[in-house]
């Protein structure tokens, strides 16, 4: 299978693409000036909704229908940039901010045109220190060429755009508790309703979208809701940015359509799995989804929103981490439950308390002190107890790996169990 | 080094203009937002966070100081205790582990004398484990925190990592 044509990894065919003249030499703000000057926000979230454009964060939302939940005539409207990327695996964001900058900033212009708002604050993960550096002396260069600022293009349309550093904590990719994050508390998210689109940052509306989505609207505004459906499947339309990691021979970030299957990407694209190994599972979305048996059937299956399930995971934030027969599944749910106790945020009580009992358990089966018959499913009890429990969905995520890796490699667990290590 | 500056107000005279900017990226009833921007200054300019630093930044906000230090405790990157000059913060998560950043990690503290979490005799390297840092292609990789910023170091090998401790020594003078 050709590989598409780059739709948001652009500056890999387009040398210097990280420099203002060459976005602009290739039709850069072209989408951002035409729509400003004729055409309406509803206009705008009609075409993305048209574009079945959805969020590439995680949830896959449809865009344009996130946008339309913005309560009315409330002002002012915030737009928030989700650049928080922390789930393991994920590294498509950080490629795109850092390559093709502009792309972003165009997009997040066209979101706040479409949203009525004049602020957009882009939250980077505080390790991202020079990326957003860079993203700030970008901000400025538009500001000075007129993209950005007051009364753009000789209309009404006013926007500032502010980079902001978090500074180390995956749960702030969680919107609402990324919006707790940039009003200068902890990271802890909110109950909800309300959403942010009636009451997000400072009670306001407001629209938190992630930047691969946001990278997503200059090429559907330049060319049009059908040229987008065109690419991708039916449910699932464009493209997307699948990072590709573990024990593979070229890990990497490779855009190709929504739908394509796992065997494309680990196997055509990425080279499939070195040392003479065989491929024994998967994890589609980072360490927040149910690992999956690395059958022919889940090599075969599409990498979309709707295909995913129907398989037993999650498409997620597309982040696929190839496992070889040579691991342990074990292993992997303790390293993904250290990361998970490590990154609970401590407001509520189910994902807290049950990280650190998982995380005991699975410590105490792999050190063998003492290793009780009945331990496995004490684990997985303590997982179920979690699930459906939480305040937000990281806490759900962190059975995900527990719960899948004893249902369909229980051998692994329970080879620990018998010899206590 | 001379020692460092916990002068009441020595971050405000210092980097008026740079407070100010930060300031100003948000609404002004809303000036709480600008916490996390001022805990990096005051951190690179104090080494860590003490409780005077601490004060100082609320004192900047009109906040008090145990909202501020609620911070440090929540959020990874601040730190409230003195460490080495340089922090090596080694991802060990699951992607980079199946690309050998444990033993990685294991051979960098061997070299150099210490356990994870510890610092060099010289007091100059840190070494620490971290979670994801977006860098799973290119494993092993660490982050170096220090007074300029954080800083990623990718598609490492104990060779190399030991080479850029080297130039640390020389950047500190200490070699």
């Amino acid at each position: 299978m050709a590989a598409a044509e780059h739709i948001l990894l652009r500056h890999r065919d387009i040398p210097d693409f990280d420099r203002l003249d060459t976005y602009l030499a290739h039709g850069g703000f072209e989408a951002l000036k035409t729509t400003v000057t004729s055409k309406s926000p509803p206009d705008v979230i009609e075409i993305v909704k048209a574009s079945g454009l959805r969020g590439r964060g995680g949830a896959g939302f449809p865009t344009g229908v996130k946008w339309s939940f913005l309560t009315p005539d409330v002002f002012p409207r915030y737009v928030v940039v989700n650049a928080d990327e922390s789930e393991p695996g994920t590294f498509k964001d950080r490629e795109i901010m850092e390559h093709n900058p502009f792309q972003l900033l165009e997009g997040v212009a066209l979101c706040a045109f479409a949203a009525r708002a004049s602020t957009a604050y882009i939250y980077c993960r505080g390790e991202f220190w020079d990326l957003a550096a860079a993203l700030g002396a970008h901000i400025a260069e538009l500001r000075g060429r007129g993209f950005l600022g007051r009364k753009l293009f000789g209309t009404d349309f006013s926007l500032e755009i502010f980079v902001h550093l978090g500074a180390g904590a995956y749960i702030c990719g969680e919107e609402t508790a990324l919006l707790e994050s940039l009003e200068g508390k902890l990271g802890q998210p909110r109950l909800r309703p309300p959403f942010p689109a009636a009451k997000g940052l400072y009670g306001q509306p407001t629209v938190v979208n992630n930047v691969e989505t946001l990278a997503n609207l200059p090429p559907i505004l330049a060319r049009g809701a059908d040229w987008y459906r065109s690419i991708g499947t039916k449910d699932s339309p464009g493209t997307k940015v699948f990072s590709l990691s573990g024990n593979v021979a070229r890990p990497g970030n490779y855009e190709l359509p929504l739908g394509t299957p796992f065997r494309t990407l680990i196997f055509d694209h990425g080279g499939g799995v070195p040392g003479g190994r065989k491929i024994k599972a998967i994890l589609p979305a980072g360490a927040s989804a149910p690992i999956l048996v690395a059958t022919e059937e889940v090599l075969d299956t599409p990498m979309d929103y709707e295909s995913l399930p129907k398989v037993g995971s999650m498409l997620g934030s597309a982040s696929i981490i190839v496992i070889d027969d040579s691991v342990d599944i074990f292993w992997v749910a303790l390293k993904t439950t250290r990361f998970f106790k490590h990154e609970s945020c401590g407001k509520c009580t189910p994902c807290r308390e049950g990280t650190y009992w998982m995380l005991h358990l699975l410590e105490r089966l792999h050190d063998g002190t003492p290793a009780d018959a009945g331990q496995v499913d004490l684990l997985q009890a303590v997982a179920r107890g979690i699930e459906g429990k939480c305040l937000c969905p990281l806490g759900e995520f962190s059975i995900m790996p527990v719960t899948s890796g004893i249902e369909r490699f229980r051998a692994d667990f329970a080879a620990h169990e018998a010899s206590g290590q | 080094m001379t020692a460092p500056d916990v002068r009441l107000g020595a971050l405000r005279e210092k980097y008026a203009t740079e407070i100010d900017a930060i300031l100003a990226r948000y609404p002004e009833d809303q000036r709480r937002s600008a916490v996390m921007p001022l805990l990096y200054l005051a951190q690179h300019q104090y080494g860590y966070l003490s409780p005077a630093a601490l004060q100082e930044v609320a004192t900047i906000l009109g906040l008090s100081s145990t909202q501020v230090g609620s911070l440090v405790g929540f959020y990874t990157l601040y730190h409230d205790r003195p460490a080495g000059q340089v922090r090596m913060q080694i991802c060990t998560d699951l992607p980079c582990a199946l690309r050998g950043a444990e033993a990685f990690a294991q051979s960098v503290c061997q070299n150099l004398g210490i356990r994870l979490g510890e610092t060099t005799a010289d007091g100059l390297i840190t070494v620490e484990e971290v979670t994801c840092l977006a860098g799973c292609d290119r494993a092993p990789m660490f982050q170096v925190q220090d007074s300029t910023g954080i800083h990623y170091r990718e598609s490492q090998t104990v060779e190399s990592a030991m080479a850029w401790t080297e130039e640390v020594r020389r950047t500190y003078g200490r070699s």
